[in-house]
């Protein structure tokens, strides 16, 4: 890409959650091969800000850009460039690990394919598990899940709302490992999380109060 | 653009398979469909020029309410888990994608009673010009019903005690749709033409068909923020 500029911009960002001011005057800028790491401490709005970035909640003040538009007006063309994984992994616990992937590809627009898929869970150590209904599984597996989710979208921007959390030392390597490679390959990705992130060069703070 | 069919099928087959593998969930609306109206001839009178009477009514508010009992669970597990975020940041309209957990809702609530109600009637003795009105009027009305509903759900979805909510909500809209389809069902019975009711119930359900996903989409997204 030719474009210098960066990828995610936000201008002047104010979050007020239940009558309190979470932050204002938030500006921030991603580019591409960057991550993001916000900090703070529980309840400074790490995650309302996760949300606002993803355009899941419209802020109280300011914007959001993508490519230089504001995304709550490209919707489609912004959404179709973000993964994002949350506090709730967004799993039925009723369905396969296969037939979970299947439908976030499909909501995603990409078809599915059980070579790339096989792959994807190999990645992620759930090799074999396809067929296993998520709730046989453990909490960190299940976070795995959404590990190949990410391993199988096409998307550019991460947003990654503690993605540490359920995971071991092995797992906490692997999304180091994903993160290098999606860098690598231009993406950017912003995230939250309370340990140190280990990321050859491209990464960045941003401290809320 | 994009094929908009591949999301909105592959949802529609999730939420079925879903349903499949919660039958017992799925059995309570219309078993509670079932008790009401056999509880009638029960509680009021065995008396067949009586049940004759009173049997569009009696079944369509059963229906109604067995529609308005299964409501809740529409988007609920889907908001729990983290779902409906996934549905909301897919680059597809929500709408569409709505649209299909209503179907869904519908092909597991609606259509059941809809197979169900022309035994009902003959319980209730109903003639069968009126049978074949009720199972349209069924037809046009229970999917009106999931449509209309879906809006309610979506708006309490948030709220950890919707339910009272939701009811009054959604219960002053149901109205409309239980007079015209008893009427129609009643004038059936009395020999009446009863195209009138049932061209005003189509036009609701095309009204609710369009205007519905786009109203419950935007209330999902606020009960998202």
């Amino acid at each position: 890409m030719n474009d210098p500029g960066p990828a995610l911009q936000a201008r002047g960002l104010e979050c007020v959650r239940s009558d309190s001011l979470l932050f204002s005057g938030l500006n921030l800028s991603v580019r591409t091969g960057q991550v993001l790491q916000i900090e703070g401490p529980n309840g400074s709005g790490k995650t309302s800000l996760l949300r606002i970035l993803a355009g899941l909640t419209p802020p109280s003040d300011g914007e959001v850009l993508w490519r230089g538009e504001n995304i709550l007006r490209r919707r489609s063309a912004f959404l179709s460039e973000v993964s994002y994984l949350g506090h709730q992994l967004g799993l039925k616990a009723e369905l396969s690990v296969e037939e979970n992937l299947r439908l976030s590809l499909a909501l995603n627009g990409l078809s599915f394919s059980p070579v790339r898929l096989a792959e994807a869970l190999q990645a992620v150590g759930l090799a074999g598990r396809e067929d296993s209904p998520a709730r046989a599984l453990s909490a960190g597996q299940r976070q795995r899940i959404t590990l190949a989710r990410l391993i199988l979208s096409t998307a550019t921007l991460w947003i990654l709302d503690e993605p540490f959390t359920a995971l071991d030392a092995s797992g906490v390597t692997l999304v180091e490992t994903l993160l290098a490679a999606h860098l690598n390959r231009g993406g950017l990705a912003v995230l939250t999380s309370h340990q140190a992130v280990q990321i050859n060069g491209g990464l960045i703070k941003l401290a809320l109060a | 653009m994009k094929q908009v069919t591949g999301p909105f099928l592959a949802l529609l087959k999730r939420d079925l398979l879903l349903a499949f593998r919660h039958r017992g969930e799925l059995a309570n609306p219309l078993l509670f469909f079932l008790i009401v109206v056999t509880l009638y001839p029960l509680g009021v009178s065995p008396e067949e020029a009586l049940l004759r009477k009173i049997a569009p009514g009696v079944i369509w508010i059963a229906a109604l309410l067995a529609a308005l009992y299964s409501l809740e669970n529409m988007f609920r597990s889907d908001f729990d888990d983290g779902s409906l975020e996934q549905m909301a940041l897919s680059p597809y309209p929500l709408s569409l994608l709505v649209l299909a957990k209503v179907m869904a809702h519908w092909l597991v609530s609606g259509l059941p009673m809809l197979l169900l109600a022309p035994l009902l009637a003959l319980f209730l003795s109903m003639p069968t010009p009126a049978l074949t009105i009720l199972e349209l009027t069924l037809l046009i009305g229970t999917p009106l019903l999931s449509l209309i509903g879906a809006i309610g759900v979506a708006l309490t979805v948030g709220l950890r005690r919707g339910g009272i909510l939701l009811t009054l909500l959604v219960l002053p809209l149901y109205i409309p749709v239980l007079i015209f389809a008893t009427n129609a069902v009643s004038a059936a019975a009395a020999g009446m033409p009863v195209t009138g009711q049932l061209y005003f119930l189509a036009a609701m359900l095309v009204l609710a068909l369009t205007l519905a996903p786009l109203a419950t989409a935007a209330a999902l997204r606020i009960s998202l923020s």
